[in-house]
Parts: C-alpha cells; sequence; structure tokens
C-alpha cells in the first residue's frame, strides 16, 4: 500500500488551520466553509470551528462515570448458586477466583477490562482536560495518540458486563447450579457508556490549539 | 502542488477559497484536496490521521459485506450459541435468552441495553449503510436520507459491540469450564463470522471519499 505521509521539520506556526483561514472545517467529512455558515454542504453536519460546551460535557460525563464506578466496585456482578449455596462476587473477587483456579491469563483479560481500562481512562481523560490548554512538555501527537488510545479502548471494558449476561443466560441448572447477575453489573455498564460519552464529548481540534500560539 | 501530495500542509498566506480544501477533523490543518488513487492513503500533514484511503470498487464490497454481515446477524441470534451440561442437566442458549436473562425487574434496562449494543445497533447500521450506498452501486443518484443515515451509522459505531461480545464469550467458557462441560454451537461460529466481515468492511470503508462521492452524486 501506497502511504502519503507528508512528514517534514517545518514548525506547526507555518502550518495553516482552518480557524486561522478564517474558515470552518467539518468535523466529519472535512470540507472547508466560509466563516458564518451553519450547516456543511457535503454532509449537513452544523458547523462550529470550536466546541464551546465540549469541555463542561466531558467533566460532566467523566464524574457520572467515575460515581457508577464506584458501586460498580463494591456490590456483587455475580450471584452464583450451587447446591442451595450462593456466592457473591465482586468484579475483582471474579478475578481473584478465576487467579485461583489457575486461569492465569483469562483473569489477566478480566483485571485489564474492569479494572485498568476504566482507571487508566479516567486518569488519561482527566489529564487531557486539565491540561487542554497548557501541555507542558507534551507533544500534539503525544496527546492526540492517548486520546486515539482512549476512544479506542474503552468500550472493550464492556467485555465484563457481557460476561454475566452470558454466564446467566447459560448457567441456570435449577439446584445444581444458577447464576445471576448482581446489581454492579448495571451499575458497571452505565460508567462505561458514561466515560465512552465523556471521550467523545472532546473536540480533539482543542488539543491541537495549544500549539498555535507559543510554538517557536 | 505535485499531484499525488494531497495531505501537504498549505503554508500561511495562500489565497483561499474554501472549495477545493480539505481541514483535518482532528487538528484542523488545511489540506488541498486532489485525487487520491485507489489504494493510496492520504495523511494530515500535521497529525498524520488518515484522510482520504479511497479502496477499489468500495461501495460494491461495502454493500455485499453490510448484507452479508446482516445475514450472519440473524443466524448468530436464533441459533443456539452455547450448550452446557452438568450433573445429568441439559442447557442450551442463544444470544436472544442471553439478552433476556436480565429482563426481571431492575435488571430490564441492562437487559435492552446488551440487546441494543449486540442485535439492533449492529443491524441498524448494516441496514443504513446499505441504505445510502445501494443505490450508487448500481449508477443511480444516492437516495434523498442518504447523508443522514451515514451520519447516524458513524456516530454509532463505537456502540456497535457484537466483536466484544464474541471476547467476553471465550471469557464466560473458561469461567464455566470448572463448574460444567460447555460446547460451542453454531451462532457461536456465525457471530465470529460476523465480526471479521465487519472489520473488513469498516476498513474499506474510507468516509471522506464517501462523503465526496454522496455530494457528487447528489440529484441537483
Ligand atoms: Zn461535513
Ligand atoms: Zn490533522
Amino acid at each position: 500500500m501506497q502511504v502519503h505521509d507528508m512528514e517534514n521539520a517545518r514548525r506547526t506556526q507555518t502550518l495553516l488551520t482552518a480557524r486561522r483561514a478564517g474558515l470552518l472545517g467539518c468535523r466529519r467529512c472535512g470540507a472547508v466553509h466560509a466563516a458564518g455558515t451553519a450547516g456543511c454542504r457535503r454532509c449537513g453536519s452544523a458547523l462550529a470551528s470550536r466546541d464551546a460546551t465540549s469541555l463542561q460535557r466531558v467533566w460532566a460525563w467523566w464524574l457520572a462515570g467515575l460515581l457508577a464506578y464506584i458501586p460498580a466496585n463494591i456490590y456483587p456482578m455475580l450471584l452464583t448458586s450451587t447446591f442451595g449455596n450462593t456466592l457473591e462476587n465482586t468484579i475483582i473477587g471474579g478475578a481473584i477466583e478465576l487467579f485461583q483456579h489457575g486461569s492465569y491469563f483469562v483473569a489477566g483479560v478480566v483485571i485489564f477490562a474492569s479494572v485498568m481500562i476504566p482507571i487508566g481512562k479516567f486518569i488519561a481523560i482527566g489529564y487531557l482536560a486539565l491540561t487542554i490548554d497548557h501541555p507542558g512538555t507534551a507533544r500534539g501527537l503525544e496527546r492526540q495518540h492517548l486520546y486515539e488510545v482512549v476512544e479506542f479502548i474503552g468500550r472493550w471494558s464492556m467485555i465484563d458486563v457481557f460476561v454475566v449476561a452470558i454466564l446467566a443466560a447459560l448457567v441456570q441448572l435449577d439446584f445444581v447450579a444458577t447464576i445471576n447477575p448482581g446489581i454492579a453489573a448495571v451499575c458497571f455498564a452505565l460508567s462505561v457508556a458514561f466515560t465512552m460519552i465523556s471521550a467523545q464529548s472532546f473536540d480533539p481540534k482543542s488539543l491541537w490549539d495549544a500549539y498555535e500560539a507559543d510554538d517557536t | 502542488m505535485p499531484q499525488d501530495r494531497p495531505s501537504r500542509g498549505l503554508p500561511e498566506g495562500a489565497a483561499l477559497q474554501p472549495e477545493g480544501l480539505v481541514a483535518c477533523p482532528v487538528c484542523d490543518a488545511l489540506h488541498r484536496e486532489a485525487d487520491v488513487p485507489p489504494g493510496a492513503q492520504a495523511r494530515c500533514h500535521r497529525c498524520h490521521t488518515v484522510l482520504f484511503a479511497p479502496h477499489l470498487n468500495a461501495m460494491t464490497r461495502i454493500v455485499m459485506l453490510a448484507a452479508t454481515a446482516a445475514i450472519l446477524m440473524v443466524a448468530a441470534v436464533f441459533f443456539p450459541f452455547l450448550e452446557i451440561d452438568a450433573s445429568g442437566l441439559h442447557s442450551r442458549s442463544s444470544v436472544f435468552d442471553a439478552i433476556m436473562a436480565f429482563s426481571r425487574g431492575i435488571m430490564l434496562p441492562l437487559s435492552v441495553a446488551v440487546a441494543a449494543l449486540i442485535v439492533v445497533l449492529p443491524l441498524v447500521r448494516f441496514g443504513a449503510i446499505a441504505y445510502a450506498l445501494t443505490p450508487m452501486v448500481f449508477g443511480y443518484p444516492p437516495p434523498r436520507h442518504a447523508a443522514a443515515a451515514m451520519r447516524w451509522a458513524e456516530d454509532s459505531q463505537p456502540w456497535a459491540m457484537a466483536e466484544i461480545f464474541v471476547v467476553g464469550v471465550a471469557v464466560a467458557l473458561v469461567k464455566v469450564a470448572g463448574l460444567a462441560h460447555v460446547t460451542l454451537g453454531p451462532a457461536f461460529w456465525a457471530f465470529v463470522a460476523l465480526v471479521l466481515v465487519t472489520v473488513l468492511k469498516d476498513n474499506i470503508m474510507c468516509k471522506f471519499t464517501i462523503w465526496k462521492t454522496l455530494e457528487e452524486r447528489r440529484p441537483s
């Protein structure tokens, strides 16, 4: 495959952005419009140079996600009944049990998807939102990559919710073994959804704006 | 401006007409639009985001893959997915059962959400894409609501989680392994095929090219 990657050493300052040129670039299809145009001629999306309310929405959904994540870890995710005994498993408890059974790899997948990804996501989104105007030593590409990773990987946290759904549907063997979903499954699903919305609310262009003014 | 370098950043001070320009959706850098040959990619000069990556006969292939995915989805939902044996008891479940597992009381919203994420959303996405692109495959102009359908298909993409569900199944299998004997049903393989087809479809689907084509072929 032929790749035209136009990398060169010119500073970002010499690169013209749509905003500097007094134009509007569509976030969805890239079509460029004169300032003041309301809707994209190509794809019909609403146009705005920068999304002014983006950061507020990022923080609101971020907080909602964090609030939902707490009960998701305290309350049981799975209720397992075998021969009349009911066992309640939290997210962490379920992973530890897998570990004790020797399923190290799957325990790792669960820990990664349910603990490390969500917590890493809270930190990453918080970091990007806090440093939006003051990137410090971080380069634009690094922050862009971090944002892309967060957007790509966030949805994979949903694994555990699906695992619970599958187990609950499959293991309904009366007295021998029954698995039911716990309240934490709902909280966790909400937490993942809220943080996904939080990441999507980010206007990636705002990550790059800080480099226009002071790039020397 | 060489023809084969559409993604070169524009120097400041160039005389600018919005037509014929393209702005990177990620970093706002302006580029001059040019024809990118099928199989090649044009990346943003500043942030390296892929702007154009057209493929040969992309429309036809996308529509065919979307149709395939829709058929596979129907099979995946209603055929048995997993079968389980323990202490002489036998149970089989389809994806439909997995969705219904949450349908009691407070869990109902979760049941609706799971159904939406793994079945309804992917299906409606395939439908929307097919609606917007199929007429163009046969040389007709795009239908009236093609843009709205494509916008919706793009926005819902992160929420269509069939591939995550497949990994969830694998984890669930390991969790049950100590408890009972589990066998994979035909629907599982339909789901795996569905995931592969979806990945293939998303890979050849260049959004900027589709939007450009939709605009060019729109009846005026
Ligand atoms: Zn547009
Ligand atoms: Zn860019």
